[in-house]
């Protein structure tokens, strides 16, 4: 069984291809890192998968079921989480009340208007449990646009652990943070449990590196080369196209 | 629990003069523009679901205020009882809030603006064309209010209790609404529409139910506006209506339970009192609102709260500004 499978995926823009036949088989537990130069199609790749975009055609199956045409809000009941390249996350609230939102996004208790959300208290311990994870128990109660921008990393990625998804994707978890806070972040990641499927987008290997399993390199929107860590790092297509030869 | 905080207070105050209203205004004229401004409050708190809470301008919420209005009248015209006539209002209002709803949030912005302005148009245009059904412009009269439990609604006095409870029962709504989880998913939706999406929500049906809500209380406004002037005419379904009570919303403040309360205020008052003393009203109104909009933009009431807390720390600050001056520099 694999945990997240793409066949054939194809996208294009206009006369854009942005995904090329892209073909990928993620197992259970692996961290799986998808490089490549800019425009290369990582991030259009993370929509398809995640439903924000249609594929032209193809297909994405999770656990071998087909989730190509399933909406993306029921793909992140089925065990589905993400993290954005560019922060996507509620400034006016505190911290604690965007990992709640994450936690009751995936609740029935969301369409309950009749009780206090703020008095919700089995939420409101998971979520702490969430940023205890991350880090940022000490600033739970801090408005979000009060925080750093390597606190907001923190918060995406506690926002994504709370909802306890299987398969986990990350857009560019390291990109716009110090050198200080990579190393805080690659150590939180490095720190995820193996039940969890962790897909990355990275588009700068050094920090990622560590934390790959295996590597696909994505250029033009094909996949270039695929496999472990040292076999892509020692392929010469790899060099030529991404580190720049 | 039972502390008496400021905010308490000023809401026990509030209640207070509220509901001893009619024993201090003596005079019976300025009693019904209280009910007038208790009842464009509770129109102005259900368009803020929607503007202030979801982020969703609507400049067509006169149409579903004049459908429930319409509804109730015609049906209190064809010999119907003051039940079925207003429940005939609420089920229009929501059947119109649905269709508005359905149509408009295919989009959000300018388009779910010119969408809901679109089909409040055609409210106002079966108004004032379908003579048939609607008596053009000659409107409908409504000739007697309802007698609820066998007291009588006719005078002033009555009718501003029960305008006041329905006020209230809106503000205890609300005020639920805003702070339950639909309350947050429904803010979040406004915040972040992409994320909450990702995070497993349904974006499309927090927003229709919001516009259900919001179309829920613009309905009973409606009826409470017909049974106060006991008449409804095509002008009612017009853009101005719609305008004028998105203006409530944004001067007062949005996003606020008081803000949409004293944009109500503000617009009846000089609509009905200072019209009474200056010709161009119109022209004072439009002065208060470029003054609310450069001096506070966010609104009045969070506008006030801001100068407020500026003003008070500045007074307490006044006497510490010496010391301050003497504290050594952090060393670098």
């Amino acid at each position: 069984m694999t945990a997240l499978a793409i066949r054939a995926l194809c996208k294009s823009f206009g006369g854009l291809r942005v995904s090329a036949d892209v073909s990928l088989a993620v197992e259970p537990g692996e961290r799986r890192l998808i490089i490549g130069p800019n425009g290369a199609g990582k991030t259009t790749l993370f929509n398809l998968i995640t439903g924000e975009l249609a594929p032209d055609s193809g297909s994405i199956l999770l656990f071998d079921h087909d989730i190509t045409r399933i909406p993306s809000r029921r793909r992140a009941h089925l065990g589905m989480a993400r993290t954005y390249q560019i922060i996507t996350l509620f400034p006016r609230d505190t911290i604690v009340r965007n990992v709640c939102l994450a936690l009751l996004g995936l609740s029935p208790m969301r369409w309950n208007p009749l009780t206090a959300f703020d008095r919700q208290r089995p939420l409101f311990e998971r979520a702490h449990a969430a940023l205890a994870q991350v880090g940022l128990t000490h600033i739970a109660d801090r408005q979000l646009s009060q925080t750093s921008y390597g606190e907001q990393r923190r918060v995406e990625i506690a926002m994504a652990l709370a909802q306890n998804p299987k398969v986990l994707l990350l857009d560019e978890p390291f990109a716009g943070l110090s050198i200080d806070e990579r190393r805080d972040v690659g150590r939180l990641l490095s720190a995820i449990p193996r039940e969890v499927t962790v897909v990355m987008i990275e588009h700068d290997i050094d920090t990622a590196l560590e934390l790959a399993d295996r590597i696909t390199l994505l250029h033009f929107g094909e996949v270039i080369v695929e496999g472990t860590r040292a076999e892509v790092v020692a392929d010469p297509r790899t060099k030529e196209i991404y580190l720049g030869a | 629990m039972s502390a008496i905080t400021p905010r308490r207070a000023a809401i026990g105050i509030a209640l207070l003069l509220l509901v001893t209203l009619p024993t201090w205004v003596a005079n019976p004229y300025y009693i019904n523009v209280s009910s007038q401004i208790l009842l464009f409050a509770v129109f102005a708190l259900a368009l803020n679901v929607l503007v202030g809470y979801g982020g969703l301008v609507s400049l067509g919420h006169a149409g579903l205020f004049a459908a429930a209005g319409y509804a109730g009248a015609l049906m209190l015209q064809a010999g119907y009882g003051h039940f079925a006539a207003d429940v005939a209002a609420i089920v229009l209002a929501l059947i119109a809030a649905a269709v508005f709803g359905a149509l408009a949030l295919r989009s959000t912005g300018i388009g779910f603006l010119m969408i809901t302005l679109a089909l409040g148009q055609i409210v106002w245009g079966v108004a004032y064309r379908w003579a048939s059904l609607t008596n053009g412009d000659n409107g409908v009269n409504v000739t007697t209010r309802p007698r609820p439990f066998g007291l009588s609604l006719a005078g002033a006095d009555a009718f501003y209790y029960a305008t006041l409870l329905i006020f209230l029962a809106a503000v205890a709504s609300m005020a639920v609404f805003v702070r339950s989880p639909f309350g947050a998913s429904l803010c979040g939706t406004r915040d972040q529409g992409r994320r909450m999406n990702a995070l497993g929500y349904n974006v499309w049906m927090i927003r229709f139910v919001a516009f259900l809500f919001s179309g829920f209380w613009s309905g009973i406004a409606g009826l409470l506006f017909i049974y106060y002037t006991n008449f409804i005419s095509p002008q009612v379904a017009s853009l101005q209506t719609s305008a004028e009570v998105l203006l409530m919303v944004i001067s007062g403040g949005t996003a606020t339970l008081l803000g949409p309360i004293a944009g109500a205020a503000i617009v009846v008052i000089m609509k009905n009192v200072v019209s009474a003393y200056v010709e161009r009203w119109n022209l004072v109104l439009g002065v208060i609102f470029v003054a609310i909009i450069t001096f506070m933009p966010e609104g009045l009431v969070p506008g006030s709260v801001r100068l407020w807390r500026m003003g008070w720390r500045a007074f307490r600050d006044r006497g510490r500004a010496g010391v301050l001056r003497n504290v050594p520099e952090p060393p670098a």
